[in-house]
């Protein structure tokens, strides 16, 4: 094997038949052949018989070419594109809820309003934030509210798109 | 026109529709309404096998032999399960085959209703695709569908689970134009780029050592006329994977034998010595590499393969070329005819006269035995008697092995075993699907005393039909491969592998209504072979052979092909 063997993290979309059972085929292919996946997310497109897939893997070179390869021979798969060799938009979204109690109820917010992110929820001693962004600013959204204390977190998979052409 | 039909009819008129003429099938509650219907269509022959495991195989053979999709047919839950060892094969073999399975009506479905199974999520994994019918509309189009993945692109199984109750409703069915069946999402590439072709060429001529590679692709795409021919006029040697055997006349000059673990000398060393090893219809398994770091260390690799997913698997490829093997080698052969005229019997004669050289050094032999009989032997005395043009089916371990070394294949579809899976139990029931597709041939399941045991019911099947089937037990009273390798990596101890406790085969075979032979002394051999094929029944011809004798030469698991233990 001459190629190198770096390993990184792609986010690859898939476009399948929107018919039962099709995830299962996309799952099993990655827990049967011993392929990583990082998170998922999938759902109908304008085309309602076709759902897409956007998934996040890390491997090298050969073990991606495999993953692709081996989702396009899926009979139910339509297209396969490996977004991180193109330019593209990749977001994550997370819903967290945080302690805020006097003294903290505005710090959260301040947090909140720096990285452009949503109340969606208010009780007394709580927030609940919508936050939206690549997977580093929800880390790092997440770092900062965890010394509050997060009560409840719940997080997408990438969502990512294709830049369009320029020129 | 428009008259309602029921969903056991309309899986029935599929059927013929895709020319179907023989079912291997086994009844059971979920499937009643087409066995019910199965009795007003004459032109379907159905063969009644004693495991569901044994129809699948047949129809594994079926297919290999006839090249025609094969079709088996059986009853939810145990019926269906019993067909995954079955499936996993064909799917490991590439061999295009449909599998009917009972459904529990869809209402029930997801409720562990009685003989309910999720086989559709069981055989997800070893099936080219599968399918569960729940709406008797879709009915039609599905299995014409399943019948077109099976045999289009990579062949393989395909699976379509049909619930009680969309058998028993009707409709008025749509017309179906066979030739608008299309699948959006489903287009393999068939026609391989005419640039990478040159490129390979261009690399091939270059070559001074180059070797073919064949695998079970060239079978599959009826390819061997064309191997052949672009093998002669460049006069390139030839080897091939198990699975290839057949694919190239294994009584050609040209020819170096099977390669890998267990194949010859001479096709290892060609292999390990070449400077383009050109690999059609093959996957780069690990049988046939063994270390991958030490495989053709000096080879530019050209992959030829319809399966994209197959190139640049497991060995880095130079020249990746996708498509049909045969479509790959008629654009070869185009493209050599076309060139100026060379002497290449001329200009390869030092890398021949090397190969030959390996040959001579270390032919695929035995010794023999005056009083034991030799198991190669017995498949030379075969190929003998049968001219070397009878169907071989294996089944797996030892018998499977020397049957690839000394039945020398002249023709494609002449050998059927389970190569990928390597499912023991396979050849019994895969030679009766070959003798269901060529009635007038002569068929031998080359079979051990260990597999024979985990198909022997279908002794039944055979003589019900009077299928002449011919199967040659090895007998050595082991569990010969696992033994060998006990008796080579894990200093003999045997564990487990002694069956010295088995049946008389001569009156199992009697006591099931065939004929029982038995040979135990090498001068017994030949009667016993020529009585065989003299009777026009099912005969088991048990050769009690050499207790300890290996299949050499040997790669050991893990080693390089040239670092193979020779006798």
């Amino acid at each position: 094997m001459e190629a190198s063997k770096s390993v990184r993290r792609h986010t690859i979309s898939v476009w399948v038949d929107n018919t039962p059972g099709v995830l299962s085929r996309v799952t099993g292919l990655f827990s049967g052949r011993g392929f990583n996946i990082e998170s998922l997310c999938v759902a109908e497109t304008m085309d309602p018989s076709v759902s897409r897939i956007t998934l996040v893997t890390t491997g090298d070179e050969f073990i991606t070419e495999q993953i692709i390869k081996q989702l396009r021979k899926l009979i139910n798969t339509i297209k396969v594109v490996d977004l991180s060799e193109l330019g593209h938009v990749e977001r994550e979204m997370a819903l967290v809820t945080v302690k805020a109690e006097d003294k903290s109820r505005a710090e959260v917010l301040r947090i909140a309003d720096i990285f452009r992110c949503r109340v969606v929820d208010v009780s007394p001693n709580t927030y609940t934030l919508e936050i939206t962004g690549n997977h580093e600013k929800i880390q790092a959204v997440l770092g900062l509210l965890k010394n509050h204390g997060i009560m409840d977190e719940v997080r997408s998979g990438a969502l990512a798109i294709q830049r369009a052409k320029k020129d | 026109m428009s008259k309602k039909r029921t969903g056991a009819q309309i899986i029935l008129d599929c059927l013929e529709r895709e020319g179907v003429r023989h079912i291997f099938g086994y009844p059971g509650g979920a499937v009643i309404d087409i066995y019910d219907e199965l009795t007003r269509r004459p032109n379907l022959k159905h063969y009644l096998v004693r495991h569901e495991q044994a129809a699948v195989h047949a129809a594994d053979g079926y297919a290999r032999a006839s090249d025609q999709v094969g079709v088996a047919l059986v009853t939810s839950g145990p019926g269906a399960t019993n067909t995954v060892t079955g499936i996993a094969s064909a799917y490991m073999d590439s061999i295009p085959i449909v599998v009917f399975t009972g459904q529990v009506p869809t209402a029930l479905i997801g409720n562990d209703a009685f003989q309910e199974v999720d086989i559709v999520g069981i055989t997800r994994p070893c099936t080219k695709h599968n399918y569960l019918v729940t709406d008797i509309k879709d009915l039609a189009r599905t299995i014409h569908e399943a019948f077109y993945i099976a045999r289009t692109g990579r062949p393989g199984p395909v699976l379509v689970d049909l619930p009680k109750n969309i058998q028993q409703s009707s409709i008025v069915p749509e017309p179906i134009d066979l030739k608008a069946i299309k699948i959006k999402s489903y287009q393999p590439t068939l026609h391989c780029n005419p640039r990478q072709i040159k490129r390979a060429l261009d690399m091939i001529l270059e070559a001074k050592k180059p070797v073919l590679y064949t695998g079970g692709g060239i079978i599959a795409s009826n390819a061997a006329d064309e191997l052949f021919q672009f093998a002669e006029a460049l006069q390139i040697p030839v080897t091939s994977t198990l699975m290839g055997l057949g694919g190239f006349p294994g009584v050609h000059p040209l020819w170096m034998g099977m390669l890998g673990m267990h194949g010859t000398y001479c096709a290892n060393m060609a292999v390990a010595n070449s400077d383009v090893l050109i690999a059609i219809g093959a996957r780069f398994d690990d049988r046939v590499t063994g270390k991958l770091a030490a495989f053709a260390p000096y080879a530019k690799i050209i992959h030829i393969d319809v399966d994209p997913s197959s190139i640049s698997k497991n060995v880095v490829v130079h020249i990746p070329i996708v498509g049909d093997c045969r479509d790959a080698l008629h654009q070869l052969n185009s493209l050599v005819k076309k060139l100026e005229p060379r002497d290449w019997r001329q200009e390869r004669q030092e890398w021949l006269e090397t190969v030959n050289e390996w040959n001579r050094k270390h032919p695929l032999g035995y010794k023999q035995d005056k009083k034991v009989i030799k198991p190669q032997f017995v498949i030379e005395k075969l190929w003998e008697a049968t001219k070397g043009d009878a169907y071989i089916t294996t089944e797996v371990g030892q018998n499977q092995m020397w049957a690839a070394q000394f039945y020398r294949f002249k023709r494609p579809r002449q050998l059927m075993t389970s190569g990928g899976l390597g499912a023991m139990g396979y050849g019994f029931p895969a030679a009766m699907g070959v003798q269901v597709a060529k009635p007038d041939d002569v068929v031998i399941d080359i079979a051990g005393d260990g597999s024979i045991l985990m198909n022997i019911q279908e002794l039944t099947t055979v003589v019900e039909h009077n299928l002449p089937v011919k199967v040659a037990i090895l007998n050595n009273n082991y569990l010969g491969m696992v033994r060998q390798w006990q008796q080579l990596l894990y200093d003999r101890r045997y564990s487990q592998t002694d069956l010295t406790s088995q049946p008389d085969f001569v009156k199992v075979a009697e006591a099931f209504g065939a004929v029982g032979l038995r040979a135990t002394k090498p001068d017994e051999v030949e009667k016993v072979i020529r009585q065989a094929m003299e009777t026009a029944r099912p005969v088991f011809m048990d050769f009690v052979v050499d207790r300890e004798e290996c299949v050499m030469p040997m790669v050991p698991p893990g080693k390089a092909t040239h670092e193979m233990l020779l006798a």
